[in-house]
């Protein structure tokens, strides 16, 4: 056909069908020079006169001076919390719910600033700020301002009355999501709290503050203190505090929960995962694809619950690989804040270091590796994504969790061999199960020794729905009327 | 023609005497990536480029009982010179007509490259009897037309008889001659994405050189997920054969911001080999004004009047 040979000659050749950059405007956030801590509804300097920077890991770019806490800093958080429980906890509770949906409809109204901050203090793509953290912390402060005042129903007979205050401690990967989680439920219950944010993430967390001064929160009720470790070690160590929530590393929940041992303080964890995406061959494959890649890339990897062994029947494994090795040739890594972006920046060098170090593990102990072609720019902090093939389960790569955008893939042949490899790790934080049989996907949920397991899909959360490990993957659940437990104790 | 029946050649795998795999498609994932997709950000160059590969791409139809030859030569003319006030911007792929009227469109379009796509085979329901059918066809191509959109038997899909399906794309194959063939699935009466799978493998096994969504009859017409869902079992083919088959979503699609999606998801599925008018159609009529509309916004940086561009 002539017109068709001719058409065929128009097409450009292949890359010019790109999009163009389409940035999201960074001029609606705009952050201070210094920040200091929040304690007791002011923004106060520091006693240990320390500040550090923070720097945006696409760019390496410092974005503002923040407060390093020392004791003396955290001891004056804790007081003002335990200042502020007596009358926060014997609020009328629909009045604390009022609170909370106010705190909710702020982060909706400001989410595109908050959106913008994250994604330049951690290096996440924005789509995924925009469409993942901001929603999803708004729900979770939406969904337990309905529990506020429902508390005696949650626990019919229990007489369920809050802690005090709460010791709080977040992770980078998801700042502003994590501190939800956090927050939300611990005033819900009528609790006060000194949350530390991660020492490479502190603004969103800052930016809160200002939050919750609209909502109104009253002064103590929540006290902001920024540090690195020695921060959240000063703060697990306070007089005054009646809990302690922890989401990160399995090493520092540990020490933590050593650092506990013999004192009256109730304790959760939410710690490292090394989860498994296990696909069987009638699954729908391309829909599969998807869920590997969304398991594994999004937040480049960085989530404790990331599909990172991927447990594929042997008869596809090499199709499967072939449309893996395709789908991740149109993964777009780069600048956090295109919209285009589908793998943004690792969150600091230390992590960097970190997978490359394991990628490097990988190698050496005679896995494949495959990483699509990209061009990664040249400041800021960046790793392609990776799949590594021909795994055997005794590989660090298999074993140990990389929290990076690496991808270890090993096969079953059958079941129970699926349950036996997928169970056969330290951890126990979340689970995939790919079919379209609706009773395997029981049967396996059943024997899974993990905390979440998806079926068909992978990183789905939901406020109403508990979230958290068995073994070293933690204990405590959060999200969900499980999640209030955490926060009350029953006389 | 019933002993390829039991394993027609797209369906089958090759290599280790392994079982033909239809596949199956999870209808929430599919869905939620086709949504993923759409929010793909297109700006200036890429914008111009897709929204001139738009039009290179668009059938422009017109199937209305009303059609007249006065209707169809106007519709020609826009064709072939979709913007008389800019030679730059390019003719579409084809209009697509009734049988009567592929003579009428044959004259317009005489020397012009641009195509004469007629519908066929008992156009929209697909209920005559075969002979009927062929008939249609071969009118429509001694006519003069190029390709033919052919209709699947959707009663006898429904009901089972898949083989029947599969028989009577043959034997329009066969009557199309050197005609380029579409099969129309008419997705919005399949009812679920893995019957749209199954349908698609079958048009392709029977010899279809294209897959197309609906007739434009039937709400809902194409969608963005269905769309995806087509493309990606004319991806396993390719992997599996090497038959490079192409794809046309019809029906429903009126903005260039949709037609732009479109081309998005075709991109990312399979790549910039199929980013061209022999792989890839927009069944539209209202369509290609909104495209020129977008085009001359992009050139000119203001949108101008509709009264602007022609309505042929």
């Amino acid at each position: 056909m002539g017109a068709v040979e001719k058409s065929r000659k128009d097409v450009l050749p292949a890359g010019s069908w790109d999009y163009a950059s389409s940035l999201e405007g960074r001029d609606i956030v705009s952050f201070e020079e210094r920040y200091g801590l929040f304690i007791g509804g002011e923004q106060v300097s520091p006693r240990s006169r320390s500040w550090f920077t923070t720097v945006s890991p696409s760019t390496e770019e410092p974005l503002a001076e923040v407060a390093q806490a020392g004791a003396k800093d955290v001891a004056l958080a804790v007081g003002a919390a335990q200042e502020a429980f007596a009358p926060w906890s014997s609020w009328r509770p629909a009045e604390r719910a009022k609170v909370l949906f106010r705190i909710a409809r702020i982060l909706q109204e400001r989410a595109r600033e908050l959106a913008v901050a994250e994604s330049l203090d951690g290096g996440k793509p924005i789509k995924e700020s925009r469409d993942v953290d901001l929603p999803l912390a708004a729900a979770h402060f939406f969904y337990y301002a309905g529990w506020a005042d429902k508390l005696e129903y949650a626990f019919p007979g229990r007489r369920p009355r809050p802690i005090g205050v709460a010791a709080q401690i977040v992770p980078w990967n998801f700042p502003l999501l994590m501190l939800a989680w956090k927050i939300a439920p611990a005033l819900a219950c009528g609790n006060t709290v000194v949350l530390k944010p991660a020492e490479t993430t502190p603004l969103t967390a800052l930016l809160f503050a200002d939050v919750c001064r609209q909502a109104e929160v009253p002064p103590g009720v929540v006290n902001i203190v920024t540090g690195d470790g020695s921060t959240g070690a000063h703060l697990v160590r306070s007089e005054g505090i009646g809990k302690v929530a922890f989401t990160g590393s399995t090493e520092v929940g540990k020490a933590i929960q050593r650092e506990l041992a013999g004192r009256d303080i109730s304790l959760t964890l939410e710690l490292g995962g090394k989860a498994a995406n296990i696909v069987f061959e009638d699954c729908a494959l391309d829909q599969a694809v998807e869920g590997i890649v969304n398991g594994i890339y999004f937040n480049q990897g960085h989530v404790c619950c990331a599909g990172s062994r991927l447990l594929v029947q042997e008869s596809i494994h090499d199709q499967l690989v072939r449309k893996l090795k395709r789908r991740m040739s149109t993964l777009r890594v780069g600048d956090p804040l295109d919209k285009n972006t589908d793998v943004g920046a690792i969150n600091s060098k230390a992590q960097l270091d970190r997978i490359t170090e394991l990628v490097q593990a990988g190698t050496d102990e005679g896995a494949e590796l495959y990483q699509p072609p990209c061009r990664l720019p040249e400041k800021g902090w960046w790793f392609a994504p990776t799949v590594f093939t021909n795994v055997a389960q005794s590989h660090r790569i298999a074993q140990e969790e990389i929290f990076g955008p690496v991808l270890s893939v090993l096969t079953f042949r059958t079941p129970d061999e699926a349950v036996e490899k997928a169970n056969n790790t330290m951890y126990g934080l979340s689970a995939g199960i790919w079919t379209e049989k609706g009773s395997r996907i029981l049967w396996m949920a059943d024997r899974l020794r993990a905390g979440v397991v998806w079926g068909n899909t992978f990183n789905r959360f939901d406020p109403a729905s508990p979230f958290g490990g068995y073994k070293e993957s933690g204990f405590g659940r959060e999200g969900g009327r499980h999640g209030l437990e955490a926060y009350l104790r029953f006389e | 023609m019933s002993q390829t029946l039991a394993l027609p050649r797209a369906l089958e795998l090759p290599g280790g005497g392994r079982l033909p795999r239809l596949g199956a498609v999870d209808a929430v994932a599919l869905e939620a990536r086709a949504g993923e997709l759409a929010k793909r950000s297109i700006k200036r160059e890429s914008k111009v480029f897709a929204l001139e590969l738009a039009i290179r791409m668009m059938d422009l139809t017109t199937l209305e009982g009303a059609d007249t030859p006065g209707k169809v030569k106007a519709m020609s003319a826009k064709a072939m010179h979709p913007d008389p006030g800019d030679p730059s911007v390019p003719s579409v792929a084809a209009v697509c007509v009734y049988p009567s009227l592929v003579s009428v469109a044959r004259r317009a379009l005489r020397g012009s490259g641009v195509k004469v796509a007629s519908v066929a085979t008992a156009f929209p329901s697909g209920q005559a009897p075969l002979d009927v059918k062929l008939a249609d066809v071969r009118a429509a191509v001694d006519a003069g037309a190029d390709e033919i959109d052919m209709v699947i038997d959707r009663g006898a899909f429904l009901s089972g008889r898949v083989g029947h399906v599969y028989e009577e794309v043959v034997a329009v194959k066969e009557a199309c001659g050197d005609a380029h063939l579409k099969v129309i699935l008419e997705t919005g009466e399949l009812g679920t994405y893995d019957a749209v799978r199954k349908a698609s493998l079958v048009a392709i096994a029977g010899g279809a050189d294209f897959i197309k969504t609906s007739t434009g009859k039937v709400s809902p017409a194409a969608t963005l997920p269905v769309t995806l869902c087509m493309l990606e079992v004319i991806r396993d083919v390719h992997d599996e054969t090497g038959l490079a088959i192409g794809m046309k979503p019809a029906g429903g699609i009126r903005t260039a911001k949709q037609a732009i999606q479109y081309l998005c998801v075709l991109h990312e599925t399979l790549g910039p080999d199929w980013l061209t008018p022999d792989l890839f159609r927009f069944g539209a009529s209202s369509l290609l004004n909104d495209v020129l509309l977008q085009l001359r916004k992009q050139r000119t940086g203001i949108y101008r009047s509709p009264d602007e561009f022609t309505i042929d």
